[in-house]
């Protein structure tokens, strides 16, 4: 069993750590630094709850070795708030109630967020396309949807 | 859930890569997107000595035409297929396909050589490499080899691949001008596995006949299924709906499902009936033929 010494720029800032081969990135994230807002959901690949931006591109931390990120920008949920600020698609979920019981919220705001970086001007059917990844068990995803739209809105 | 202790790789070159897979024989993996091999770690059904992670191989990710070739680095996203305007003008089959599989955040790791290279007859590109003809390029310890995709599949979860080989990248031929090609699945919700899946590919001729057919059907055995009676059965008709109804009939029987949750083998087979035809329909639309 390897162990590697790793350092993975998380919100901006560089943090190294000490990590066995097989540990995964969601693990880092949440015990080696202690950030809890990435979520375990299905631990399986299928529901999103612990999505990440890995150099920009949403993915589930659940299913990417904590040594492949080594080198690599992650941004987690912690990193949308800028100076007290709320990042427009925090916004757009709070103002639109995009939440219920909040376990997926952390990976709907990351993917929403990523797709507003590439797409200015989504459509309901490709912010519905973007999130399908992404599984909620309580809002139906109609305000989801909307609150995507309010933080698109935000920013024009 | 934690894999199983393991020993991580990762070289920097394809030469340092394949001497460690040389090194360690049996008891190593390829790992590229990690968007099969992961869960299976994590799942213990695979355990592993050693991962070799492909992905700080340099020059494995490209989309490109060149000598009579579309070539694909075998560490290529899903997602970059989904981008590439390339492939959704001139190949609109692999965008259907890379479009289908999983979900957007795995298409963001998974990579279309894994796809391949993984050998599970519920993979999606599969299918649609066996309708466009394609092959695979594999480097070993004694240099390239070329494998037709349609010898590259031996069994479930089996390929060609020997233990001491990378898959480094896809080559289709270039399609004639009239070609079209369609991929058209049937799934019970966005990530889940193919239900029944049909690609088809076609060139037609000066009167609108078809020349060349290539059928693949996903989840249809242990292996991708290629369709061969009914690609021959198709193969200089003109495409009407009755020859086009008989070839997808032809393509159903080739197929040989098995029961699981999404179905019986005797409703799978009807459904690759009915996704050959749409799938037949899409393909000749595309090639500028009238349906
Ligand atoms: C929730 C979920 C849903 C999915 N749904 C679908 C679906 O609908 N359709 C579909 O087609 N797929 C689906 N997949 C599978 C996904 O597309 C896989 O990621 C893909 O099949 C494997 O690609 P990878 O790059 O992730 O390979 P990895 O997981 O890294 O590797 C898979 C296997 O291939 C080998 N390998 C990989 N690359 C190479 C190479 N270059 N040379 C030699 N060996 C290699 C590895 O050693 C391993 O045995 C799904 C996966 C998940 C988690
Ligand atoms: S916890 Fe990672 S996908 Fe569900
Ligand atoms: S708000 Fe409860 S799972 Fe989405």
């Amino acid at each position: 069993m390897s162990t590697h010494k790793i350092t993975v720029t998380v919100n901006g800032t560089a943090r190294t750590a000490e990590v066995e081969a097989r540990l995964l990135l969601v693990h880092l994230l949440r015990e080696d630094f202690s950030m809890t807002g990435t979520h375990i959901g299905c631990d399986t690949t299928h529901c999103g709850a612990c999505t990440v931006l890995l150099d920009g591109e949403p993915v589930k931390s659940c299913t990417v070795l904590a040594v492949q990120a080594d080198g690599h920008q992650v941004m987690t949920v912690e990193g949308l708030e800028q100076g007290g600020k709320l990042d427009p698609i925090q916004n757009g979920f709070w103002q639109e109630h995009g939440l219920q019981c909040g376990y997926c919220t952390s990976g709907m705001m990351l993917t929403g967020y990523a797709l507003l970086q590439r797409n200015k001007k989504p459509t309901e059917g490709e912010i519905r396309e973007a999130i399908s990844g992404n599984l909620c068990r309580c809002t139906g995803y109609v305000n989801i949807v909307k609150a995507v739209q309010h933080a698109a809105a935000a920013q024009q | 859930m934690i894999p199983s202790a393991f020993d991580y790789h990762a070289p920097g070159t394809l030469v340092d890569a394949l001497a460690l897979l040389e090194k360690f024989g049996d008891d190593a993996k390829v790992l590229s997107g990690g968007q099969s091999l992961l869960p299976m770690l994590k799942i213990r059904l695979a355990q592993v000595g050693h991962l070799v992670d492909i992905g700080r191989i340099a020059g494995l990710e490209y989309i490109k035409e060149e000598a009579g070739f579309l070539k694909i680095g075998a560490a290529t996203k899903e997602v970059a297929l989904e981008r590439s305007d390339l492939v959704r003008t001139k190949y609109p089959i692999l965008l259907d396909t890379a479009k289908v599989i999983a979900d957007p955040l795995v298409r963001n790791r998974a990579t279309v050589g894994g796809n391949l290279a993984h050998g599970d007859p519920a993979n999606d590109h599969p299918a649609t490499m066996l309708a466009l003809g394609a092959s695979v390029v594999a480097q070993g310890p004694k240099g390239e080899r070329t494998i037709p995709v349609d010898q590259f599949f031996q069994g479930l979860f089996a390929t060609a691949l020997a233990p001491n080989e990378i898959l480094t990248e896809i080559r289709i031929p270039v399609p004639a001008a009239k070609s079209g090609g369609a991929y058209v699945k049937l799934e019970r919700k966005v990530g889940d596995f193919a239900t029944a899946a049909a690609a088809v590919q076609v060139t037609l001729g000066a009167k609108g006949e078809v020349t060349k057919a290539g059928i693949g059907l996903t989840a249809a055995g242990p292996t991708p299924i290629q369709a061969g009676e009914a690609e021959k059965f198709l193969t200089g008709k003109m495409p009407d709906d009755a020859t086009l109804a008989e070839t997808a009939r032809l393509a159903s029987q080739a197929a040989k499902p098995t029961a699981d949750r999404r179905g019986a083998p005797d409703y799978k087979r009807e459904m690759a009936r009915v996704l050959t035809m749409r799938a037949l329909r899409a393909a000749v639309r595309r090639a500028g033929g009238k349906v």
